[in-house]
This record gives C-alpha cells, sequence and structure tokens, in this order.
C-alpha cells in the first residue's frame, strides 16, 4: 500500500520544500530592508539570463553532480562519506601531477589520463577510512571527516614545497600545458554556431558528468556489485546470510565514492583554473552531501539538485554583486534549501501524504 | 481444567447482569484504504478470560492499540464497566484499569524489577517511598498469585518468562483490572507458558478480566471462557470456548476448512546428505553456543530440532548456512565443508546444494526494501542463468521466472515489482521459501517457517516442505512451536544449552515429554530449570 503516487514523492515534495526556502529566504532579505522580488530576480538573470550565467552556473553543477554521486553510492551502501572535500582536493592533486608529467599534444589524450589519476587519487583517499571501518570498525563519518582536514593539509604542504613554481610568490603549481586544456562551451558551441560567452568556465566535464550519471544508473540498478552494494546497505545480516562480504562492499563502494570525488578535479581544476591552487574545491564535497540527499540518491534527483544549487551559487554571487546583499546571506539562503529539502523533509511529506490519503478516499466513496 | 472453568464462569457471570467488564460497539478503524477494525462489538465479562484469535493482519493488534490508546478509532464506543470511556492515549487507558502485556516487552534492560515497576508510576520526585510501595506489592503478589520475581535483580539477568511477569506485575501495581496479553506463549518453553496460564487463572480468581490474543488455538480451547475470532477486520463470531473446538475456530479464522494436521506419507530416508561431527560454535561474545552437537540427516526425511530459542539452534543453522564459523566437522554428500569461515560463505554453500530458509526474515531472508522480483534471486544473484550479459544482470529474466515462482507457490498479490514489506508475513515466508526451494536443493535448512504466518499459509508452507522431502531432499527443522516439529518431522531432537539432549520420534513422544526436555531436565521440576536461564 503506496500513501503516495511516485511522481508527488519525487517531484511535488522537493518543490514545495524549495518554495518554502524561497519563501523565508525572502523574509530574511526583506528583513535587512532589501525587496526579496529584486533579489530572485537578480538571482535568475544572473544564473540563466545569459550565457555566462548559464556557464557558470552549469560549471558548478558539474562539481556537485560529481560530490553528489559520490555521497549516493557510498550511502546506497549505508555508508556517510562526509570525506568528498578532501577527496576532491586529492583528485586536484592526481590530476595535476598527470597534466604536468607529460606535454600533453591533445585534450582528447589529456583527459582519460587526467580522469583516471584524480579517481585514483580520490579512491586512494577514500580508501583509508574504509578500510578503517571494514576491519576496524572506526566510524567512516569520523574518519573521513579527519582526512578532510589531513588532505587540505597535505594539499598545502604539496603545493608549497613540491608543485610550486621557484621564483613565484603564489603557492599553486605551474600552468598546464596547452595540450591540456579542456574545451569550454565557447569552443565546443562554436562549431553549431552557438555563441557562448568566452569567459564561462562551463567545459567538456560536464558531458564526463553526465556520462557518470548514466554509468552511476546502471552500476546501482543494473549489475551484481550495484544489487550487493544496495543489499548491504538495506540489511548487513542479510548480506551476510547471502554470501555477501561486507568488508568487501564497504571498501569497494567507498573506492568508488572516492573516484567521483576525485573525478570532479577534472572539472575545477583542469577545466577551470588549469592549474593547482589552495582550496579549489570550494566546499563542492559538501555541498555534495546535500545534492545527494536531495536528489534521493538517484542520479536524475543529483542531477536536478546540482542545477539547483549551481543557480545558488551563481545567482547567489550576482546577487552579492549587484544588490551589496552580503555573501553570508546568499549562504543563508543555501542553508536554508538544504534545511527544507534534508532535513525537515517530514514537514512537507506528512501532511502532503495525508492529503493524498483524504484525497483518493473521496474517490473512492 | 473446562470444568473448572465452567463452574468459574457461572459464578461471575451470574451477579453480573450488572455490566461486563469490557464493552466495545461499532469500533471502526481505517488506514486509508485499508479498513484494519470494521464495525467491532466484544462484551467481556467481568473475571473471565476472554480469548481473541485471528491470522496476521486480521486486526488484532489494531484492536488493541486503539484500546489501550495509541490509535484513536474512527468510530465506535468503549465501555468499562458500563461507563463510556475516551481513551486518548495510555495514560487514559491505565487510568480506565486497562494493563498490557506486549508481545515485545518494554522493560529498561540495566533497570531492576523494582524500577520497571514503578517507572512511570512514581509517586514523587524522590523514589524511596514508590520503591517501599512496590516491593511490599510485590511480596504480596508473589504469595498471591505464583508472580515471583526477585524484586532487585537486574532485567537483562532474567529469563524471558521471568520478564514477562514483571510485566504483568507493572500492570497490577498500576492497578489495572483488565489485563491485555498480546501472543503472550511467543517467547515461553511449554513449561513457562502453563506457569503463565496458572497465573492468569489465579488472576481470574481474584475478578480480574483478561483478554488474551494469539494465534495458537491450542491455548485458546486450554484457558479461555469465550473466544472471539477476528477475520479482515471483522468479528466473525464469539463463541464460549466450551461448545467449539480448534477445527470449527481454523475454519472461521481462514474462511475455509483447513487442515491443522501434517498431512504425509511415512519416510524413506536414503543415504545421508549432512553429517555433523562435534560441532561446536563459539559466537562473537566468546560465548559456546554449540558445544558438541552430532547427527545426519539423510535424503528423503525431516529432522526436526526443538528446542527454545537462545540455545544454539540458530548458530548451528548460521554454520550450516556459511556465515558463522565454528568447529569439528561437517560432511555434505560425504565430502568435507569449510568451517572456518576462510574459504567459504552463502554462496559456496549454494553451491553445495544448501538451501536455507532462514528464521529471521526481515533481517535475513528478505530485503524488505526490495522488490519481490529482487529478493527472489538473493544470494543467488551471481548465478550465470540471471545474468544477461558480462557486467549487467537480467532484470527482465529475473521478474518473468519471479513471476512464475509467484504463481507457483500462490504469493498474493503476485506482483513481482512490489516490494518485499508491502506483503503480508506468510506471502514474505512464500517468497523466500520459493526462492529456497525452486534451486532444488539436496539439503533445506528450515528455521522458524511459519513464525508469523496465517494458518492458510501455514498448511501451504508445509505441503511444500513435506513434498520437497518426497522428492528425496532432506530437511533440517528448526521450529520453537511443538506442535510444527512433532506434525512435520521424521525424527526429533532437542537441543538445550547447546547440547542435544535427546532423540525421538514423533510417534513415540509427546508434547510434555519434549517440554522437558527442551527445558534441559527430565525430572519434574520443569519450572525452576525454565525459569532460570
Amino acid at each position: 500500500m503506496s500513501k503516495m503516487p511516485k511522481w508527488a514523492d519525487a517531484v511535488l515534495i522537493p518543490l514545495i520544500s524549495i518554495l518554502i526556502a524561497f519563501f523565508f529566504s525572502g523574509v530574511v532579505i526583506w528583513a535587512i530592508g532589501k525587496d526579496p522580488f529584486v533579489a530572485i530576480k537578480t538571482m535568475v538573470q544572473g544564473a540563466f539570463g545569459s550565457t555566462q550565467g548559464v556557464g557558470y552556473t552549469l560549471y558548478y553543477a558539474t562539481n556537485f553532480i560529481f560530490t553528489g554521486l559520490a555521497v549516493a553510492v557510498a550511502y546506497h551502501a549505508r555508508l556517510f562519506n562526509i570525506g568528498g572535500e578532501g577527496q576532491a582536493t586529492l583528485g586536484g592533486l592526481g590530476v595535476t601531477l598527470v597534466c604536468l608529467a607529460v606535454p600533453w599534444p591533445h585534450w582528447a589524450l589529456a583527459l582519460p589520463a587526467a580522469m583516471i589519476g584524480g579517481a585514483l587519487f580520490g579512491a586512494a583517499w577514500a580508501f583509508i577510512p574504509a578500510w578503517l571501518q571494514a576491519k576496524r570498525g572506526s566510524h567512516i563519518v569520523i574518519t573521513t571527516i579527519m582526512f578532510n582536514y589531513i588532505g587540505a593539509a597535505l594539499l598545502g604542504y604539496v603545493l608549497l614545497n613540491v608543485l610550486k613554481v621557484p621564483g613565484s610568490m603564489l603557492t599553486e603549481s605551474a600552468r598546464f600545458p596547452a595540450g591540456a586544456h579542456l574545451p569550454t562551451f565557447h569552443e565546443m558551441l562554436a562549431p553549431f554556431g552557438i555563441n557562448f560567452n568566452k569567459n564561462a568556465p562551463a567545459n567538456m566535464s560536464f558531458l564526463v558528468a553526465i556520462l557518470a550519471s548514466v554509468a552511476f544508473y546502471f552500476l546501482i540498478w543494473r549489475t551484481r556489485l550495484g544489487y550487493e552494494i544496495r543489499a548491504y546497505g538495506q540489511s548487513e545480516t542479510a548480506a551476510k546470510y547471502a554470501g555477501i562480504n561486507p568488508a568487501r562492499i564497504v571498501i569497494i563502494a567507498m573506492l568508488i565514492s572516492g573516484a567521483l570525488a576525485g573525478l570532479m578535479a577534472i572539472n575545477n581544476v583542469m577545466g577551470e583554473a588549469e592549474r593547482l591552487i589552495d582550496n579549489a574545491v570550494e566546499g563542492a564535497g559538501f555541498i555534495g552531501i546535500a545534492v545527494a540527499l536531495m536528489g534521493r540518491n538517484h542520479p536524475i534527483g543529483i542531477f536536478l539538485a546540482s542545477i539547483l544549487f549551481g543557480f545558488l551559487y551563481q545567482g547567489g554571487a550576482e546577487l552579492a554583486f549587484w544588490e551589496s546583499i552580503p555573501r553570508e546571506l546568499v549562504v543563508v539562503i543555501q542553508a536554508l534549501v538544504i534545511m527544507f529539502t534534508g532535513a525537515l523533509d517530514n514537514m512537507v511529506r506528512v501532511p502532503l501524504e495525508k492529503l493524498f490519503l483524504a484525497f483518493s478516499k473521496k474517490k473512492e466513496a | 481444567m473446562s470444568v473448572q472453568n465452567e463452574a468459574g464462569r457461572q459464578e461471575t457471570v451470574a451477579p453480573t447482569a450488572s455490566a461486563p467488564a469490557i464493552e466495545l460497539r461499532g469500533i471502526s478503524k481505517a488506514f486509508g484504504p485499508v479498513q484494519a477494525n470494521k464495525d467491532i462489538a466484544i462484551s467481556v465479562a467481568k473475571g473471565s478470560i476472554h480469548g481473541i484469535i485471528g491470522e496476521n493482519g486480521a486486526g488484532k493488534s489494531t484492536l488493541m492499540s486503539i484500546l489501550y490508546g495509541f490509535y484513536k478509532a474512527d468510530s465506535g464506543q468503549i465501555l468499562i464497566n458500563g461507563k463510556e470511556v475516551h481513551i486518548t492515549d495510555s495514560q487514559a487507558a491505565i487510568a480506565a484499569g486497562i494493563g498490557m502485556v506486549f508481545q515485545h516487552f518494554k522493560l529498561v534492560e540495566n533497570f531492576t524489577v523494582l524500577e520497571n515497576v514503578i517507572l512511570g508510576a512514581e509517586d514523587g520526585g524522590l523514589l524511596k517511598p514508590s520503591l517501599a510501595k512496590a516491593r511490599k506489592l510485590l511480596e504480596q503478589l508473589s504469595d498471591e498469585y505464583e508472580l515471583s520475581v526477585d524484586p532487585d535483580a537486574l532485567i537483562e539477568d532474567l529469563s524471558v518468562g521471568h520478564q514477562q511477569r514483571v510485566e504483568i506485575l507493572k500492570a497490577l501495581y498500576r492497578q489495572a483490572d483488565i489485563l491485555i496479553l498480546d501472543e503472550p506463549t511467543g517467547v515461553l518453553t511449554p513449561a513457562e507458558a502453563d506457569h503463565l496460564f496458572r497465573i492468569l487463572e489465579g488472576l481470574k480468581e481474584q475478578g480480574k478480566t483478561i483478554i488474551l490474543i494469539t494465534h495458537k488455538l491450542r491455548e485458546i480451547m486450554e484457558i479461555t471462557d469465550t473466544v472471539s475470532v477476528m477475520r479482515r477486520g471483522e468479528m466473525t463470531a464469539t463463541v464460549k470456548t466450551a461448545e467449539t473446538s480448534p477445527e470449527e475456530l481454523a475454519e472461521l479464522m481462514v474462511g475455509r476448512k483447513v487442515l491443522l494436521r501434517v498431512d504425509k506419507k511415512p519416510a524413506t530416508p536414503g543415504k545421508p546428505v549432512v553429517q555433523i561431527e562435534n560441532l561446536r560454535v563459539v559466537d562473537e561474545q566468546k560465548v559456546e553456543r554449540v558445544k558438541g552437537v552430532s547427527f545426519e540427516v539423510r535424503e528423503g526425511e525431516i529432522l526436526g530440532i526443538a528446542g527454545v530459542a537462545g540455545n544454539g539452534q540458530t548458530e548451528l543453522l548460521e554454520v550450516l548456512g556459511g556465515y558463522m564459523s565454528g568447529t569439528g566437522k561437517i560432511l555434505i554428500n560425504g565430502q568435507e565443508i569449510d568451517l572456518s569461515g576462510k574459504h567459504s560463505n552463502g554462496q559456496t554453500r549454494r553451491a553445495r546444494g544448501i538451501s536455507h530458509v532462514p528464521e529471521d526474515r526481515h533481517d535475513e531472508g528478505l530485503i524488505l526494501e526490495f522488490q519481490a522480483w529482487e529478493n527472489m534471486v538473493f544470494g543467488y544473484h551471481h548465478a550465470p542463468e540471471y545474468q544477461k550479459n558480462a557486467l549487467l544482470m537480467d532484470n527482465a529474466g529475473i521478474k518473468a521466472m519471479t513471476q512464475k515462482s509467484m504463481d507457483k507457490f500462490d504469493v498474493r498479490p503476485p506482483n513481482p515489482k512490489l516490494e518485499a514489506k508491502s506483503f503480508s508475513g506468510g506471502n514474505q515466508q512464500k517468497i523466500v521459501l520459493a526462492r529456497e526451494i525452486e534451486r532444488n536443493p539436496d539439503l533445506l535448512l528450515v528455521g522458524q517457517p511459519t513464525r508469523g504466518v496465517d494458518i492458510g499459509a501455514i498448511e501451504f508452507i508445509h505441503q511444500q516442505i513435506v513434498a520437497l522431502r518426497d522428492q528425496g531432499k532432506a530437511i533440517l527443522l528448526v521450529s520453537v512451536e511443538l506442535d510444527e516439529i512433532l506434525s512435520l518431522s521424521d525424527r526429533i531432537i532437542v537441543m538445550f544449552d547447546g547440547q542435544i539432549m535427546g532423540e525421538r520420534r514423533p510417534a513415540e513422544t509427546n508434547e510434555g515429554e519434549l517440554g522437558l526436555l527442551m527445558a534441559g531436565i527430565t525430572d519434574e521440576k520443569t519450572e525452576e530449570a525454565g525459569a532460570q536461564k
């Protein structure tokens, strides 16, 4: 007996939650003496009103798709991977080492190699907490958080002592060779006669993110491994009964999760900065948690949630720029969205279920 | 005993020309489209024991939840001693004199008996006066009703039977006049159950009214004065127990004639399929659970293992099923299998021809969130016939196979895309059974095949197990239901404290004898041994 049709669960609840979040955001904006309607208009226009805006929105969204998928794959095994931030940081290091190792002749060669580098480093960073969880029972939430800090410190050390260009004052690596430059939307769309803004950072990685989403779907719902991951996530005792090795699933799920987070680096490091800088991840690892939560750990949901958060990032930046609304307030808006879509899910769900129930009863009568 | 009941009832019925202790009128409750209770009416006389029997999902628990204030009825009245009461929560139920003993006890494990008894009913901020009062009352009650429990013992140190007594004491401490017990004997040994029934008889003599919810016909026949039968949310009949029979009650419950005994031919055992020698199992807490057990199961026979839950049967099944390690020797079709757990798991065991219907279908046998078709290959998901290619599973093929199995095993509704949690207990069990039997195993391990399963499905499940035996397969049955062990097994061994207490033939033994063995003793002091863990 299902209380609600599936579409209501998947679409209606998040939609209502977002509207409530926006309502309260409006109240907050109004409270500091600004016009909420102007604010929302600025945000929408800033994020979708120009190809430059769209380019930034999709650039952010690409980051969130990767980290969102990373959180989701672990979550299917009931592992809460909070370490996306650190894994993406290390992924950046992997991508950088690959890009700087060889004078790449063409991006088509550099991209797969960089993907392997980023995925490997991200997976390696997830492996240690995974192993500790599987073999020693150390809680993965604690260890992955700790590894975020270790990752940040490690990156700082490597940038300063290994990758820094001698004589430079900047804590950043050398610029990647021109052959490692990923086509931006401007370059990708020009052959089709579409004039996309030149400065927008959205690039090839967006397509890789979409491919990763499709692969994610097949992995989780079509393969034996995905079946075992989901089975383990639902019940460890049942998994044991079925002959599924819990330690193996924990480690494999975390490796895939770390690899996906590490893959993010092809977007922010290789696609945008084209060099490794400090704190390149900018919290995308944590946004991935919200994105996975809101997207119900399904690639389509994650995609849509990523676009939403891309919009919040980009629109928020515009808001801060044009309306002199403090940047902190934009964070408040993001927090409200996370709170209403994630934490306060039942606040919308329960009344809505009752509504559907009353409605179906009426129809019967 | 029935004569006593008869007399007892006459005594109490005559003066209660006044009002019944509890009366329900037209109680209805719906959960969405499901009508859990429909126009329920009962009237229970003061000082009598009233049974409510029905299959799972018949609405018994809903009705009791309404009586105890967990749910609010959509319509209807509740009258206590002739006066209408509104039971809005459990506090109101207690105030109305209703006490409830739940199937799953609601006790604080690391509190003492006394602390549990006064919990939520303290007289003031300081515990000492309440504790003293409770201690006095407990002494008094233990004399009156054989309700003896050490007031200073921690709950976690008590046996299940004693924990249940604490629940009863809790209700009596709150001055309950009407005591509702939900499936009280599910976890008890036969001796403990008998003791419980003596307590209930004693309470009845003191004028308490008792409502007993159960699905066990035998208990209804043994102890109740009147019995109501529920089916699909409705009260189909209320009869005097003395004027009915188990067969009639079963028919009223299911809505058709039911075979209560298993119809089977004598076994013709062949060569041994599984031989176990000196098996020992130590659990994670370093407690030895199985202490040197040896036996064998042959082709074409059902070996039943009787015993109170927690005496090593579970671990025995888990070692055979491949997900617990042990020491000793197990041969399957003459070949030794790995017991260390290093080279084996559930899947290697399945490859050896061992299928396993686990005791706990919610936590082991099924993934409740998975759809039926996903559950239908659970544990066999590596089998080549379920793969589409090297990477992907053949989901469409599995769905088609599931549809066939569901039809064959009469799973209702036969919808492969329904989540396992949406099926009733009996139908869930049929899914597990279909999965395991359809693999055509040499040895079928079956743990508690009919726990939480309704009578109609029990009949079907028993038939399937016997049919597999008749194909010459070996079956190892573990059950805490003595009825089931006695009617299904060709041979019975009784386990107590990790050891085999004895072997019997079903035709040459009875519940009394097995009950003694299950309590670990062979003399008359059944009760005390049963109570001590």
